[in-house]
């Protein structure tokens, strides 16, 4: 078992980390809902809403997103070039220390 | 103008307000289903009905699209009627506590109980974060293009990178005396054929492209004149535009309902467990719609409180008669 420690920074400029499982299969989303983050994730999971749209700050390179994922990020009115939706990123032990920031809701 | 009787109006066709329908049916209550997508089925129908389903009790798999056919063979003998493509709008309460439920074509549906099974919600347009955008609405910004005559002549701005922004920029820009499409990317993502057809009337002169760039405000005095548009190097340019066409897709919300004096947190409505009741009295909200300490967003769980809920939705429909509890190994299922 290992877990890994993620810093997340909130719209509200707050800055605060947490420690993940990464034995579980959960996605970066499931844990910041988990966590209480105020983000919507409206769809479970399934790239389609884009309320759990986060940007990467710092940390090991990803997993380049799916079409599907990209498609999403491309139509949204904030997204930047380090716009990922946090239900695709699924947690490894690779990613200790990553960085996040939620985004504002856009809509 | 359509008008619609039943026993119970059912808002939202997935998996759990059909059941519903099965639920209610077994208590021989009559059921109308209204939905804004044309299928029945939502969210299984529309997003992904060739993804198995595994945690179905009985069903070890199952694809999300047989569910669907199998529940509507299920809920045949209960002769539910259907809504189908008609987003609802309004819910008039009447004297008698009975409601009617209004869709947006009209369409009336008066009932004594309504159940809102409408899962994510309806999918409305993403709107951008601009300041005065509201201020706009109906004078110069749309959301959608309903009527492409409405643009002919006219200065139009459109903004999003999608397929949608790709293909009404190329329609509109047969129609408009000028078009513009901005794009926060360098390149878009969607139908290659549509992009190339972009660049080409761009080349033209036929319309305007501006990538890496982003609509940041928005002026006019009584209604939209000008579109100011900032580009990556953070140069601003003002373009007139009697119209501003924003498209970045759609988001799951839920819509009208929202304005309906149901109790709502975080985009959820609010039930007590014992039968799935709003707090307005004979409004009943159950699947994934609703939210109480503890919810799962399971269509199992979804099928557990559409059947508590027929239970109370009987005794309102039918206040002089006792709820007994019928097994349908005993029983069969009765007709309506």
């Amino acid at each position: 078992m290992s877990d890994i420690r993620i810093a997340v920074k909130e719209p509200n400029g707050e800055h605060t980390e947490i420690t993940a499982p990464t034995d579980m299969g959960l996605s970066l989303m499931e844990v910041l809902k988990a966590n209480e983050y105020p983000i919507q994730a409206t769809c479970g999971g399934m790239a389609l809403c884009a309320t759990c749209h986060v940007e990467v700050l710092e940390g090991p390179e990803l997993k380049e997103p799916s079409d599907d994922e990209a498609y999403m990020l491309e139509s949204l009115p904030t997204s930047t070039s380090r716009s990922r939706l946090s239900c695709q990123i699924k947690l490894t032990p690779e990613m200790e220390g990553l960085t996040v920031r939620i985004a504002a809701e856009d809509y | 103008m359509n008008k619609i009787t039943t026993d119970i109006c059912i808002i939202g066709a997935g998996p759990v307000g059909l059941f519903a329908v099965f639920e209610a049916g077994l208590l021989k209550l009559r059921c109308h289903i209204v939905d804004a997508i044309a299928q029945p089925g939502g969210q299984l129908s529309e997003i992904y009905p060739k993804k198995p389903i595994y945690d179905i009790p009985g069903f070890p798999e199952v694809l999300a699209g047989d569910l669907v056919n199998n529940l509507m063979k299920q809920i045949e003998p209960f002769k539910p009627s259907f809504t189908l493509g008609e987003r609802v709008e309004h819910l008039h309460k009447q004297e008698d506590g009975s409601y009617i439920v209004e869709t947006v074509a009209g369409t009336q549906v008066a009932c004594k109980v309504v159940v809102i099974a409408a899962g994510l919600g309806s999918f409305e347009p993403r709107k951008p974060a601009l300041e005065n955008l509201a201020l706009y609405e109906g004078k110069g910004v749309n959301y959608m293009v309903i009527d492409p005559e409405v643009f002919r002549g006219k200065k139009v701005v459109i903004a999003g990178g999608g397929d949608s922004a790709l293909d009404w920029s190329i329609y509109l820009s047969g129609l408009a005396s000028e078009l513009t499409l901005v794009h926060r990317g360098s390149s878009f993502r969607g139908a290659p054929e549509s992009a190339e057809k972009v660049v080409t009337l761009t080349e033209e002169g036929q319309m305007r492209l501006l990538l890496k760039s982003n609509a940041v405000a928005l002026n006019g005095t009584d209604k939209l004149e000008k579109v100011t548009v900032q580009s990556e190097d953070n140069s601003t340019i003002d373009i007139e535009a009697d119209y501003f066409i924003p498209l970045f897709g759609l988001v799951p919300k839920l819509g009208p309902i929202e304005n309906w004096g149901l109790e709502i947190e975080k985009g959820a409505i609010v039930v007590n467990t014992f039968d799935y009741s709003t707090n307005v009295p004979g409004v009943f909200a159950i699947g994934d719609i609703n939210t109480y300490p503890g919810k799962l967003k399971l269509i199992l769980c979804g099928f557990h409180e559409a059947a508590l809920m027929a239970q109370s939705a009987y005794s309102i429909i039918n206040p002089d008669k006792k709820y007994v509890l019928k097994y349908t190994t005993v029983n069969g299922v009765p007709t309506l």
